[in-house]
């Protein structure tokens, strides 16, 4: 198998690449989103404490 | 003074169906809009009868099950608004049979208006007389239990912003199956063959919802509320 | 006799244990992943019937499993959050639909595909896809629902209420579905050719189904980190986890 051949796919290229790329665009995105969705969280954390902090102790 | 479970529904249901028909201009919304959705289909494909008569059992389903909806989100909302939901809830009484009188009042007049409506309307898609009885009964079992349906949606978003538009969200997927079975018993009957097979099944889901719907509606009034 | 598991389920454990799992399940996820498409792009054999256009199964199936496994443990874990109280089933529910929702739209949009050059065309209401889309549409409805309320602990419930609803559900649409589908089965449409699985071809689409679930515990580990967070601020555990 050449590379040419592989990157046809036997003439379905266009459905298979795609496909793949769409998966791990899909993974990718879950693990940014995850990753902000929490760091989103702490920063409201941080935000409430400080403020706490500054209207108490 | 405690009262009696018999007691609790038709007291619950007098009162629905005398509040309903004090306003009679909204019963009939549901059933104009049930025909005026109906008309849309032949409008914008064609007036052929053939072609009318093969797609008749979806466009009457299609049709009933968005004219229901549209009334299904005044279920709670009109008791919600002037704090009667409340009382209802706080009253002691079991609220599951509370949801049961008020969703069977709330079919009454909007599904089973529907199924008395329906032969008009299927004259006009060019549905055979023959298959009246059938389309309407299995109309009747599919209104009733997307009635079920609804008092669930309704119940979990009473009292929401834009709350109708999200029940219809929540309710129409579940509705799916019904669709399926209800058009397909008025498909065969159109047909001439037996529709017995989804007559079953959908009179299996209507007894199934009947049985669930009303403890998880009165379950997500608690929700809403409390 | 419970006591250890209401430890074990308290929201700074899990913090803490989530924290440790999620590193590593990503990486394990990755290395099944890596293995499974490069085995299954390059080295299993193409199919007798639909050639190269196979392969696509390596991404479609494990995330349309995902998909269904993934409203599964949310409806499962609303109903811990409901019937038992216990808030982690809120927050790992809450965690889990935006990912399941997610996998969903893989499945559907890798199976469109896989669909046109089987059929012809992008879309032929095939079963299996239908009742995805309808579970697309439930999810959608979840993540709704929970949006809409103020009330953050209201819009939990109530979004564990019509999860459950739909689970129970789920089974009655994908029969209803298939029915409806078998009752009109075009000439032309056939039901997704499952290529008949020597080892070669199996074993890169085993080790995608374990890197899926691998990976989408991982996230979850991350998002129930976020979620525990938005729901615990105002205990004294979380001052002292996000000062240090």
């Amino acid at each position: 198998m050449t590379v040419g051949s592989f990157f046809a796919m036997g003439g379905y290229a266009r459905y298979v690449w795609p496909c793949f790329a769409l998966a791990i665009s899909i993974l990718l995105w879950n693990v940014w989103s995850a990753r902000r969705y929490h760091a989103q969280a702490l920063k409201r954390v941080r935000r409430a404490l400080a403020m706490a902090g500054s209207n108490g102790s | 003074m405690s009262v009696g479970a018999v007691s609790v529904l038709r007291l619950v249901l007098r009162r629905e169906l005398t509040l309903s028909f004090r306003r009679p201009g909204q019963l009939l919304q549901p059933l104009v809009f049930f025909l005026i959705v109906t008309t849309l289909f032949p409008l914008g494909l064609s007036p052929q009868l053939s072609l009318l008569r093969d797609m008749a059992p979806g466009v009457l389903w299609a049709a009933a099950l968005l004219a229901s909806l549209l009334s299904m989100d005044g279920l709670f909302k009109g008791d919600s608004e002037d704090g009667t939901l409340e009382q209802l809830v706080l009253s002691g009484q079991s609220l599951t049979l509370i949801v049961i009188a008020k969703t069977l009042a709330h079919w009454l007049v909007s599904g089973a208006a529907l199924v008395v409506v329906s032969p008009i309307v299927a004259t006009t898609l060019a549905v055979p007389v023959e298959a009246f009885p059938i389309m309407m009964l299995s109309l009747g079992l599919g209104t009733l239990t997307l009635s079920w349906l609804g008092a669930i949606g309704a119940g979990l978003t009473v009292g929401l912003r834009r709350g109708s538009v999200l029940l219809s969200l929540i309710v129409l997927p579940l509705a799916m199956p019904l669709l399926i079975f209800g058009a397909n018993a008025t498909d065969r009957a159109i047909g001439g063959e037996s529709a017995a097979g989804a007559l079953y099944f959908l009179a299996a889901l209507c007894v199934f919802t009947t049985t669930l719907a009303p403890i998880a509606a009165s379950v997500a009034l608690r929700i809403t509320l409390e | 006799m419970w006591t250890w598991f209401y430890r074990l389920a308290s929201p700074p454990s899990v913090y803490r244990v989530a924290g440790v799992f999620a590193p590593w399940l990503l990486l394990s996820a990755a290395v099944f992943i890596v293995y499974g498409i490069i085995d299954g792009l390059a080295f299993a054999p193409p199919d007798y019937q639909q050639g190269d256009a196979f392969r696509i199964i390596y991404v479609h199936a494990p995330a349309g499993w995902l998909s269904m496994f993934a409203y599964t443990l949310m409806a499962i874990a609303g109903a811990v959050g409901l019937i038992w109280r216990i808030k982690m089933g809120h927050a790992v529910a809450a965690a889990v639909a935006p990912v399941g929702a997610s996998f969903t739209v893989l499945g559907l949009v890798t199976g469109s595909l896989w669909g046109r050059p089987m059929w012809g065309t992008y879309w032929a209401w095939d079963p299996r896809l239908t009742s995805e889309l309808i579970l697309l549409f439930l999810y959608v409805g979840v993540i709704s629902l929970r949006a809409a309320f103020e009330d953050p602990n209201r819009g939990d419930r109530a979004a564990a209420l019509l999860a459950i609803v739909g689970v129970v559900n789920v089974p009655i649409i994908h029969y209803s579905v298939q029915w409806w589908n078998s009752l009109h089965q075009g000439a032309t449409v056939a039901k997704f050719a499952k290529p008949s699985m020597p080892g070669s071809m199996l074993w890169p689409l085993l080790a995608m189904f374990m890197g899926y679930m691998l990976f989408f515990f991982g996230v979850l580990c991350m998002r129930v980190r976020a979620e525990i967070l938005n729901r615990e601020r105002q205990a004294s555990w979380v001052r002292e986890v996000v000062r240090a």
